[in-house]
């Protein structure tokens, strides 16, 4: 090969690069906190899932909408019992090295999501599974108990406790993505290090700078990789709202995954359209100690809840238009139609403050004997904007309102240890079903911070649970939650929304109501 | 001068262990832990966590095993960060933080010490008021009000440079985040300067300079810039350990990924480790810092060297 022509190789070599380079599609997401890891199994929080959900893909995945579709399967078979399902696996899935995803790579995940030295916050999430449960409290030795088995490489099959109408959508979950199991036994807790890791969704991860940014970029190896039109993702760390939006101004984020509540209307003024603000599955509530006088009065509760202002919260309190919560489920879950709603939702404001004062006078509350409480709440200007102006609402009813405000892990601290007269509390969904907020109220359950208890409703809650029939089990659910809203068991407040800005040059953001949008359907208008 | 900085190293081991020792125990009685959150576990899933960690062991027996894992030179894990060690994020961001810090450092040092020069020289005339009036709006203002401004004036507005984040690391993602560390920094080592200055300028020593017919310019660099430094160099010590320790305001408005904010962040989120190995960070560049300071005074205080 003659000096020219290596030197005209090299230029077309280097020019076919730069031409690549120059058109690859780029994607730059603030993403609010740092990771806690890249390990599926060692996550808790959205800001996690929109990393782990690129670089991984579980056996159902989502649609752009949210929707459960086949993803590492590319089918299934449910028994008549409703207890054991059937994944296909695809032909031809890969990890990003190379090797084959197999049905084992699964049986090996969910394993070590129980075993309990992984120490998994979130591994109670398939504790519908066979064994899970007694696994993951260690009842249970023999990790080869647990409900998942591989047939053969291509065919798992999944038993669960007990029929669960939501299983699909739990499945999408990033406790249920696969792992390599080649290179986790060989590194060991390192396998998750940036040089070790391997992947199976639609990009790798490539570089990691603690407090800085994620980089994945485009896995060739993916089933679909030929639909996935941006090639490199960066998540940014920022949890300076106020800097994300002036950074998304200058064009240096693409898509900002939270923007300070008063620039809403700067925002829908001056960037029309670009502002995402849609309901979100999550509920805003405050809870009442209900084992302890005065909550422990139903009548007490229901004048409190009353009272509360919620259509003013929302559009003028914090600027975003949360939606005023009279229910206990969000509108939009899944597998359940409209929620039940409190009875008194649609009297006039004056009307509901009237009886809430009757109410407290016949619970033996008045200006002799006004009700005095704490309230709650971890720190937080919106929590505290929200506290003063729900203060201020329950003033006229005679009621002095102490605000008491700490830091998160105090809060929830004292929250589980039933320190709270009222406390502020939040719920976002971790699938799409209703006994994800149902469950909230159930006697005995961690997060049921006001220890509300109803037998009533603990049995709805299990009658609907083991029941099949997905109508049949909204309607029980149904029961259970106004039951629950007749005796005023917490104070809903609002709705969330999710709250996205998104450049118009992204294209294929579809709002959704779990706020779920992976990179894979997204592409770049220049 | 090498003795003497080891005998100086040596004596902060104890203070070292005193300090690691009762944060340890604070902040076990802190309330709330690190797995407390939005999302209470289930007991069995905390258990599993506490043992995962030893934070199942008694204290005591948690602290031997700390302070034997750190004699070892391993701080141990971050519950926050869990892909890495509180050592390997250490040693992620501090490059970061030194680019940024030592930066601003140097630039308040060669900034204030001019400005305050010219304030001394030039006393209650314009450029004494111009100057050192307009560095003082960088004391007078704090970086979480100023920061803002820049980023919305050359960021959003004129387009000049970067808002935030470390981009390749070219100057133009590190000017802005400097020179809101630079301006408080520049104007009280101006202030201290320019006060010195002008005490040492009344000197006899200077007038005997002015008397041999030196003139003003030799007068100040040979003969007074040197003593003058002294309250400047007193106050660089502290300077330099906050600039090298990384600002949390800084660093979370501009989406640096220095050490600054780990030690705040790691409170708030009850990550034992990552507080405990940024306290030893810390103490560890203070002690160094101040060491250097040290042999800066000794280097322009011949009396000093004596003792």
């Amino acid at each position: 090969m003659t000096h020219f022509t290596r030197k005209f190789l090299a230029t077309a070599l280097v020019s076919t690069i730069l031409s690549f380079s120059a058109h690859a599609a780029t994607l730059n997401i603030h993403n609010g906190g740092d990771p806690t890891s890249l390990d599926p199994q060692k996550i808790s929080g959205d800001w996690e899932n929109r990393i782990d959900g690129d670089i991984f893909e579980g056996l159902v995945t989502e649609d752009p909408k949210d929707n459960p579709i086949p993803g590492q399967a590319e089918s299934w078979t449910i028994s008549p019992d409703q207890k054991v399902y059937t994944f296909k696996l695809r032909d031809g899935i890969k990890w990003s090295d190379g090797h084959p995803v197999t049905a084992q790579d699964f049986v090996f995940a969910f394993q070590r999501l129980m075993d309990p030295k992984t120490a998994a916050q979130y591994a109670y999430l398939q504790y519908t599974i066979k064994n899970a449960e007694k696994i993951n409290k260690g009842e249970i030795k023999d990790p080869t108990q647990l409900g998942v088995k591989a047939i053969d490489d291509k065919t798992l099959e999944i038993t669960l406790e007990n029929p669960t109408p939501y299983f699909l959508n739990a499945l999408m979950h990033y406790t249920a993505y696969p792992l390599p199991k080649h290179v986790v036994e060989a590194k060991g807790d390192s396998w998750v290090k940036i040089e070790n890791i391997v992947t199976n969704g639609p990009y790798k991860p490539v570089e990691w700078v603690p407090g800085s940014h994620v980089s994945n970029v485009k896995n060739d190896q993916y089933h679909d990789a030929k639909d996935v039109k941006i090639d490199k993702v960066n998540f940014y760390t920022l949890e300076d709202q106020a800097a994300a939006l002036k950074r998304y101004r200058a064009g240096e984020f693409d898509v900002v995954t939270s923007f300070p509540a008063d620039q809403y209307e700067w925002l829908q003024k001056n960037l029309p359209g670009q502002a995402h603000v849609v309901p979100f599955l999550g509920t805003y509530y405050y809870v009442l100690n209900a084992t302890k006088p005065p909550f422990n009065d139903k009548r007490v509760r229901q004048a409190l809840s009353m009272a509360v202002n919620r259509e003013v919260i929302g559009p003028k309190i914090l600027g975003t238009g949360e939606l005023p919560m009279y229910s206990w489920v969000p509108p939009g879950t899944a597998n359940y139609g409209e929620p039940a709603r409190v009875s008194w939702k649609d009297e006039p404001y004056k009307q509901k403050v009237e009886e809430a004062k009757k109410l407290l006078k016949e619970a033996g509350f008045g200006p002799d004997h006004p009700l005095k409480a704490q309230l709650r709440y971890n720190t937080n200007d919106n929590h505290k904007r929200i506290a003063v102006a729900i203060a201020a609402m329950w003033k006229p009813l005679g009621v002095d309102i102490e605000l008491y405000n700490t830091e998160t892990k105090v809060h929830y601290d004292e929250m589980q240890r039933g320190e709270v007269q009222i406390g502020r509390a939040g719920w976002l969904a971790d699938y799409n079903d209703p006994i994800n907020f149902l469950n909230l109220l159930s006697t005995g359950v961690e997060m049921n911070y006001g220890r509300w208890s109803n037998k009533d409703y603990d049995a709805l809650i299990k009658q609907g649970n083991e029941e099949i029939d997905l109508k049949k089990r909204a309607e029980i659910y149904k029961k259970a939650e106004q039951l629950a809203l007749d005796d005023s068991a917490a104070i809903p407040i609002y709705y969330y929304v999710s709250q996205n800005i998104v450049a118009p040059k992204v294209q294929g953001f579809v709002d959704n109501i779990q706020d779920i949008h992976r990179t894979r359907w997204l592409s770049i208008k220049e | 001068m090498f003795g003497y900085a080891l005998r100086r190293l040596l004596s902060t081991i104890p203070v070292l262990w005193i300090a690691v020792t009762v944060c340890f125990f604070i902040l076990r009685l802190a309330p709330g832990g690190p797995f407390d959150g939005e999302r209470p576990l289930p007991p069995e899933v905390k258990a599993n966590l506490a043992a995962h960690y030893n934070l199942d062991k008694p204290l005591v027996e948690q602290y031997l095993i700390y302070v034997a894992d750190v004699m070892k030179g391993d701080l141990g894990p971050s519950f926050a960060n869990q892909d890495f060690t509180v050592t390997q994020q250490i040693m992620s961001g501090f490059p970061y933080t030194l680019t940024i810090g030592g930066s601003a450092f140097v630039l308040a040092t060669v900034v204030g010490v001019f400005i305050g020069c010219l304030g001394a020289l030039y006393q209650n005339r314009a450029a004494d008021y111009w100057l050192g009036g307009g560095l003082l709006i960088g004391l007078v203002m704090p970086s979480f009000l100023i920061a803002p401004i820049l980023q919305l004036v050359f960021g959003n507005t004129l387009g000049w440079l970067p808002v935030g984040g470390w981009g390749d690391g070219s100057i133009k993602f590190l000017i802005l985040p400097i020179i809101v560390l630079t301006l408080p920094h520049a104007a009280r080592i101006s202030r201290l300067m320019r006060g010195s200055m002008i005490e040492v300028m009344s000197q006899n020593f200077i007038r005997t300079a002015k008397a041999k017919g030196i003139g003003p310019r030799l007068t100040v660099m040979r003969h007074a810039l040197k003593p003058a430094l002294m309250p400047v160099v007193s106050y660089l010590g502290p300077a330099a350990s906050y600039l090298l320790t990384g600002s949390l305001v800084v660093e979370s408005i501009f989406g640096l990924p220095g050490v600054g904010r780990y030690f705040v962040g790691a409170a708030l989120n009850r990550d034992y480790g990552m507080v405990l190995g940024t306290v030893i960070f810390y103490m560890l560049l203070i002690v160094v810092l101040n060491l250097l300071v040290d042999i800066a005074y000794a280097w322009l205080d011949p009396k000093v060297r004596m003792r």
